[in-house]
């Protein structure tokens, strides 16, 4: 028998005080047909409930969502947190309403990727079995 | 299916037939507008007595800034202010909070206190324009600062023209800026309704709204009926209360998306009319005709525009904006071609309103009234819509009410689906978004936006830090004692809140005086 390979865990978090979860709820949706272990966090979660989250959750990947214009304050925070904490090894992307030169300047600021509106959902579960390619991700 | 293998029904799904005839249409009554049930339209005289409001949904920054908008669209001809507040504000808390963090004067303006609330309307006379404020869970607060700003300037609440959305219900089933838990969240808007039936007779006490629940991802006749729904829910709370129907009923007011499928949507415009004015006269048995008439805001829907190849949204915002027109709204938001990657630059907010001084006054189609009522097409879309929404207040009825049914996640799950069935009908490319899934370029040359000055979120966290030092003290403590005190009670909580901001209480304060009376409100995730 193969050694167990456990399957990609997912925290999808709403960060922010914006409600619009439309897109997170679709993305965690295709994320979890695709095999994923996602698990979903709900509205108004702060960069700290975020890591708390991904800490119990054992999540090699965190995906945040936010509509309101502050993402610049706090997907860096939700990083930082990881660095506080010690969880760098935790991979942070994200979506939502950013500018191209937003995009940029998270990436330097530790954000993995991001996936803005229109974006196909098979082109962000394609990112993460590229970022994971030797983890098990069951096929429904 | 059309043999490009193209999707032939409306975007919501309504499978449709190539042709309809007379035969789709038996026996059928003549219906006139101004006459129940108002298909046709409320007004005998359709747009000829009165063009839609155009009323251009603005608010960023500062109070400053944002009254410079103000005075700017008013100069070009806007026909009436709508405010749109960040999201702590949004959210009743301060911008000095830990958690406004990142978010001050993001997507709306930031207002913290009557001092803020002053400056917005600094030198616009409140007596002579009207105002819609986009606020739900902190609407009273929001509306009574609004009545004090307007006795500094000398006008009478009396005459206080005006819209407040104050509709928590569909926050709970789709926008989810809910604070407090149904119940005192249902108190408070019977509260603002039964306070301004006496003391602001001419104010829209509520704007029932299924624009939020359509952007979430809804179908049309999910809107329709959700906010159908949620209007007559608060029509119960109201009777509960003991108020009479036609007391209030001629102040609710309604707030619906124009999507990009044109047709349906003013079907769906037509259909609201109808079933609402049924109901009210047929189940609640309201007496006067005004009473009877649905009468509403819509805007464009964001949801349709595209971060991709941008110019695009004009056309796709004129085209919504079209079926509004024909739909016989009463008020009118266009979306600037910029809003899907910020807020929009004066530029991009001009050309929206363009659009329909374009539409008004250029293409005629304001000149007949229902110009597509007969249609066998259109009357047959306006019935299935009917028919569709009446089948969801059985099954709203069913899990025991509207508020029952939040708490079991249905609206919630009802819409998760539409919105992924429409994400995968875009992916296996069953439906076509000119510029996302065909029809793409490669290069895209970025536009202008509109920044937020990073600094301001300082700048508005002493100002309210400078409010909070300056106020009598006591008076403040006082007023906001007297508003803890009647929320465990039964009182009316209008005066005792416009005691708190006359006081200079910050909006902050006043939620967290409710908050610890009511409590606070969290939904379980649906995906």
């Amino acid at each position: 028998m193969p050694t167990a390979v456990r399957p990609v865990r997912i925290v999808v978090a709403k960060v922010g005080l914006d409600g619009h979860d439309r897109g997170v709820k679709v993305v965690a949706r295709a994320l979890r047909d695709a095999g994923y272990e996602v698990i979903y966090t709900g509205l108004r979660q702060t960069p700290e409930m975020v890591v708390d989250a991904a800490l119990q959750e054992d999540a090699q990947v965190v995906g945040l969502s936010i509509h309101s214009g502050a993402h610049m304050t706090l997907f860096p925070a939700v990083v930082d947190e990881l660095k506080r904490r010690k969880a760098t090894d935790i991979v942070v992307f994200g979506g939502g309403i950013i500018p191209d030169d937003d995009i940029a300047a998270l990436k330097k600021r530790g954000v993995a990727e991001i996936f803005t509106p229109g974006t196909p959902l098979q082109e962000i579960v394609d990112w993460l079995r590229k970022r994971f390619p030797d983890e098990k991700t069951p096929q429904r | 299916m059309r043999e490009d293998g193209i999707e032939t029904s409306t975007i919501s799904g309504i499978p449709l037939r190539p042709l309809y005839t007379s035969e789709d249409l038996p026996g059928r009554a003549e219906e006139y507008p101004g006459q129940f049930p108002y298909t046709r339209g409320i007004h005998p005289s359709g747009y000829r007595g009165r063009l839609w409001t155009m009323r251009q949904f603005s608010g960023f920054a500062t109070a400053e800034e944002t009254n410079r908008r103000y005075k700017y669209l008013l100069a070009n001809g806007q026909t009436g202010l709508s405010v749109a507040f960040d999201m702590p504000t949004l959210m009743g808390q301060d911008s000095d909070a830990p958690t406004s963090r990142g978010e001050v004067g993001h997507c709306g303006v930031a207002i913290d206190s009557l001092a803020d609330m002053e400056t917005l309307f600094d030198g616009i006379p409140l007596g002579e324009i009207t105002t819609s404020m986009t606020i739900n869970s902190p609407a009273a607060i929001l509306l009574c600062m609004y009545i004090a700003v307007a006795e500094k300037q000398g006008v009478p609440a009396s005459s206080l023209g005006g819209t407040l959305q104050n509709d928590i219900l569909k926050e709970f089933i789709a926008q989810k800026e809910f604070i407090f838990p149904p119940a005192p969240s249902m108190r408070l808007v019977v509260d603002s309704i039964e306070y301004c039936a006496a003391e602001v007779p001419k104010w829209n006490t509520i704007s029932i709204s299924g624009y939020h629940i359509r952007e979430a991802g809804s179908t049309a006749a999910q809107e329709l009926a959700f906010t159908l729904a949620d209007g007559m829910a608060y029509v119960d709370a109201c009777l509960e209360r003991g108020m009479h129907i036609d007391d209030f009923a001629s102040r609710l007011s309604f707030f619906f998306d124009a999507h990009i499928d044109f047709f349906e949507e003013i079907a769906k415009f037509r259909a609201a009319r109808r079933i609402w004015a049924r109901w009210m006269r047929e189940r609640y048995g309201a007496q006067q005709e005004r009473s009877w008439k649905l009468r509403f805001h819509t805007q464009t829907a964001g949801v349709s525009l595209t971060a991709q190849q941008p110019e695009l949204n004009i056309a796709r915002t004129a085209i919504e904006a079209l079926a509004a027109v024909l739909g016989g709204t009463q008020s009118l938001h266009t979306n600037a071609m910029d809003e899907v990657l910020a807020l929009p630059t004066d530029k991009a907010a001009r050309l929206a309103l363009r659009t329909q001084q374009l539409l008004a006054y250029e293409t005629g189609v304001a000149n007949t009234i229902d110009p597509l009522g007969g249609s066998y097409f259109i009357e047959a879309l306006t019935d299935e819509m009917e028919r569709q929404a009446e089948a969801y207040f059985k099954r709203i009825d069913e899990i025991g009410g509207v508020i029952p049914a939040i708490e079991v996640g249905f609206f919630q799950r009802e819409i998760a689906d539409a919105a992924f069935r429409y994400q995968q009908e875009l992916e296996q490319k069953r439906r076509l978004v000119v510029g996302v899934n065909e029809f793409t370029v490669d290069d895209e040359p970025p536009i202008d936006i509109l920044r937020i000055d990073p600094r301001l979120e300082s700048e508005q966290s002493e100002r309210v830090r400078q409010v909070r030092r300056k106020r009598d003290q006591a008076k403040c403590a006082g007023a906001l004692n007297g508003l803890r005190k009647a929320a465990a009670g039964t009182d009316n909580l209008m005066p005792h809140i416009l005691d708190a901001v006359r006081a200079y209480a910050t909006e902050g304060e006043i939620m967290h005086a409710m908050i610890e009376v009511f409590g606070t409100y969290t939904e379980t995730a649906v995906v």
